[in-house]
């Protein structure tokens, strides 16, 4: 069952036209990797999907709700307020730089939203993100802020925060740029723990050998397209595709 | 001397009166000029800045003089010298404090409102829980300077005949023909401000728990 849908998707800042027609469809429990290179787009798809930006045209279904959509006289309508709000919680986003609140603790950073948006009682909400401080290896780092924390383990505290609202999908743009080589593998461990567990996730990444080693499905883009759609053995080894060579051939 | 000292008291609770008013009213007031010049409408945003040029481009004093001597010609009749105090000085120093806190809200990283965002938290709950918080640690040192010419700018009052320190100091100069009432009401100025810098030294301590 497709848990998002995304149909005939267009969005430009001004001039600039940056997803041209994209449509694919993320399944329960799939891993889906987007690769390609900078200014490709990818990142604007994730943005589109959270809701951080708005797209042009097309039609955006998260959970069997749908988020916007273009009718057959090209009007583009976003769904109303309620909706809206309701449909972005069940996709998290884990962000490049992390994006943590300074001035709360570890744990604050984790249950704020649990408290504010789904009235988790507070120890409650304090037991979901002890559990899962303990799943990213943290158990030690409730009362600590972000600012004494490596890149690695802000990182993994802001897995921890999209979690512990209990997300349909997780979705990470280049969860490991920000980082320096050692601590890249921590991160993926962390990933790669949670596709075991069969957490639907769409990864935007640059790591080709962690796409290849995690995902289910492959997407490649290119200037605002999807180039080339398949499994990671298809795409990596197999591609019939000369941008995609083209563009494997340095990694 | 004794006498003399009462009357200083007396004079120093004036320009309190007058430093807490100030800042009870134009603490709040900065804030909506401040989201008023951010105002995504042209009216509003160039009409607060408008006022913002206005405030910081023409002297303390003569808005002073302009807000306690206009309602009398325009209406025939004037506000109380105090209150016409409290007017210009909230409303003078509200568009400093306004500058202040929209630097302070615009060096917020467009990430947090991001991640707010995301997480579902609502307009409201994201300004006052995730970006005030940062804005205040991030402008103490900027209000420091400014809450401290506020403490100076108090002796501005005598202008339309307000009894506070400085004037009662002069008065008391010009009675006993010596300047030390005025050395005095000087010392008076330094205390209060080194209050005032201790205090911020210790909100800014206070705020040091995160970076």
């Amino acid at each position: 069952m497709a848990v998002i849908t995304v149909d005939h998707v267009r969005k430009s800042f001004s001039s600039l036209e940056v997803l041209k027609d994209i449509s694919f469809a993320l399944e329960t429990g799939e891993v889906l990797s987007i690769i390609g290179p900078s200014g490709s787009g990818k990142s604007t798809l994730l943005r589109c999907i959270t809701n951080l930006e708005q797209v042009d045209s097309g039609t955006i279904s998260i959970g069997g709700d749908t988020l916007v959509h273009t009718d057959d006289q090209g009007i583009t309508q976003y769904a109303d307020k309620h909706t809206v709000a309701r449909i972005r919680l069940r996709v998290g986003l884990v962000f490049q730089n992390f994006n943590l609140f300074p001035h709360f603790s570890v744990m604050r950073n984790i249950t704020e939203a649990q408290m504010h948006v789904l009235k988790t009682p507070k120890d409650e909400a304090q037991d979901i993100a002890s559990d899962l401080l303990r799943k990213m290896g943290l158990p030690e780092k409730a009362d600590a802020y972000p600012f004494q924390l490596s890149g690695g383990q802000q990182q993994r505290v802001s897995i921890a925060r999209a979690l512990a609202l209990k997300p349909q999908v997780l979705c990470f743009d280049e969860p490991t740029s920000a980082l320096d080589p050692e601590l890249t593998g921590e991160i993926l461990a962390v990933i790669k723990k949670l596709a075991t567990e069969h957490m639907t996730m769409m990864v935007v990444t640059h790591e080709m050998a962690f796409a290849r080693d995690i995902s289910n499905r492959v997407i490649f883009m290119d200037d605002g397209l999807i180039v080339e759609e398949g499994t990671p053995e298809a795409v990596f080894s197999n591609t019939k595709n000369e941008r995609t060579k083209r563009f494997l051939s340095r990694f | 001397m004794g006498k003399l000292l009462m009357l200083m008291l007396e004079g120093t609770f004036t320009s309190l009166r007058i430093f807490f008013l100030t800042l009870l009213f134009s603490l709040p007031l900065g804030l909506v000029v401040a989201k008023g010049r951010m105002s995504r409408h042209r009216i509003i945003s160039s009409l607060v800045n408008g006022y913002i040029m206005i405030m910081r481009g023409t002297p303390l004093i003569l808005q002073l003089i302009f807000v306690y001597f206009a309602p009398y010609y325009i209406f025939g009749s004037s506000t109380d010298r105090f209150t016409a105090v409290i007017i210009a000085y909230a409303i003078n120093y509200a568009a400093y404090f306004a500058e202040i806190y929209r630097g302070g809200i615009q060096s917020i990283p467009q990430g947090q409102l991001e991640a707010a965002s995301v997480l579902g938290f609502t307009k409201v709950h994201t300004f006052t829980h995730v970006i005030m918080p940062q804005v205040v640690k991030r402008i103490m040192p900027a209000m420091g300077n400014e809450v401290i010419t506020l403490v100076k700018d108090t002796a501005l009052a005598q202008t339309i005949g307000v009894a506070e320190l400085f004037r009662v100091a002069q008065n008391a100069a010009a009675r006993e023909f010596s300047t030390m009432p005025i050395f005095i009401a000087g010392i008076f100025y330094f205390v209060m401000n080194a209050i005032v810098s201790k205090s911020f030294d210790l909100i800014e301590r206070k705020l040091d728990y995160y970076r």
